[in-house]
């Protein structure tokens, strides 16, 4: 059993390691196949549009990973890379949109919710009637009074 | 403190509009804007497809010519360029219209024995195998149909066939702005 155990978790830790980047784009030098996938990352497969190409299997992805590659062993920095890219592409191709005037509203829209919400939450909580009670007028307490006031025939509660 | 009742409403309106424009049918979620357009083309230069008796085509081919030029990508292996290729080589035979074509990862035979078999009305044809000029025009797939004017500027792109009457249409009155396009004074 514990043999099963062992063998299924180095398969499955083997398993997990397979992605879209196949053997013969690997480039030698690891510390430059980091930067790739780190790159690879950080841009959107024109095809599959919520995909990065890192994790695609489509063919212009593949293109766009051995581009990466490329670029990087001609010298570029990881910057000059994804410039590169976009300059073909657009700003489609990175996965997180830049901050400009198209995209001002999408980057502006969770503080602009929060600080609403927030708005909403103190404005209801003035709003809201003070809880403290008015207290009884005099009718009412000679009322309760007389409610709490021990009767001869209720004796054996006390 | 009265406005306040209308905050539902407001939000709603907000959100049933943005669901509305999400619904619109003629709207297209998987369109990506091209950076090319009102850009010179790029700079690329492909060699003539392998056996076949028709010159490559690079940068330079897309400048100087008399009107505007149509430059498409294709290949053997996609469906819909069949489909594509009678709208193209009517626009080429009916209209007297300049076709250029960018073989986008083919094997040059299976590119040779479709042309063979539907007619070839391309005036020249680029062989890009590794796909590098289709990164250069920025393409997703194939075919996708541009049109370059003389002076080398791409004024519009097609993703898709050029097949339907609507899309037909789209792209006749695309070429018609084209030829009636005058580059900007003093650029």
């Amino acid at each position: 059993m514990r043999r099963f155990i062992a063998t299924l978790f180095v398969g499955l830790s083997l398993a997990s390691a397979t992605f879209a980047v196949e053997p013969d784009e690997i480039l030698p030098d690891p510390v430059m196949e980091e930067r790739a996938r780190e790159i690879s990352k950080q841009l959107r497969c024109v095809v599959c549009q919520n995909q990065d190409i890192d994790s695609s299997n489509a063919g212009v992805a593949r293109d766009l990973r051995l581009l990466v590659r490329e670029r990087l062993v001609a010298g570029d920095s990881n910057a000059e890379v994804i410039a590169y890219v976009r300059a073909r592409y657009g700003d489609y191709v990175l996965m997180s949109p830049p901050l400009n005037g198209a995209t001002f509203a999408l980057w502006a829209a969770p503080f602009v919710l929060v600080l609403l919400s927030v708005g909403a939450f103190v404005i209801v909580v003035r709003r809201r009637p003070s809880q403290q009670p008015a207290g009884l007028d005099e009718v009412e307490q000679a009322e309760l009074d007389a409610l709490l006031a021990p009767t001869k025939q209720d004796g054996n509660t006390s | 403190m009265r406005w306040l009742a209308f905050a539902p409403l407001l939000i709603a309106a907000v959100i049933g509009g943005f669901f509305l424009w999400g619904l619109d049918p003629d709207r297209d979620p998987n369109a990506i804007p091209s950076v090319l357009i009102s850009q010179p083309a790029p700079a690329f230069d492909l060699e003539a497809v392998a056996g076949l008796d028709m010159p490559g085509l690079e940068r330079a081919d897309l400048v100087g010519n008399e009107g505007p030029v149509i430059v498409n990508v294709f290949a053997s292996w996609c469906v819909p360029c069949r489909a594509e290729h009678a709208v193209l080589t009517s626009l080429v035979e009916q209209e007297g219209q300049t076709l250029f074509g960018i073989n986008y990862k083919d094997k040059p035979e299976d590119a040779v024995r479709w042309l063979n078999e539907l007619g070839n009305s391309y005036a020249r044809i680029g062989s890009d195998l590794s796909g590098r000029a289709g990164i250069e025009w920025g393409i997703s797939g194939v075919p996708e149909t541009f049109i370059v004017a003389p002076d080398g500027t791409v004024l519009y792109r097609y993703v898709g066939p050029v097949v339907g009457d609507d899309a037909v249409q789209t792209f006749r009155a695309a070429l018609r702005d084209a030829e009636d396009w005058q580059p900007e004074a003093g650029t």
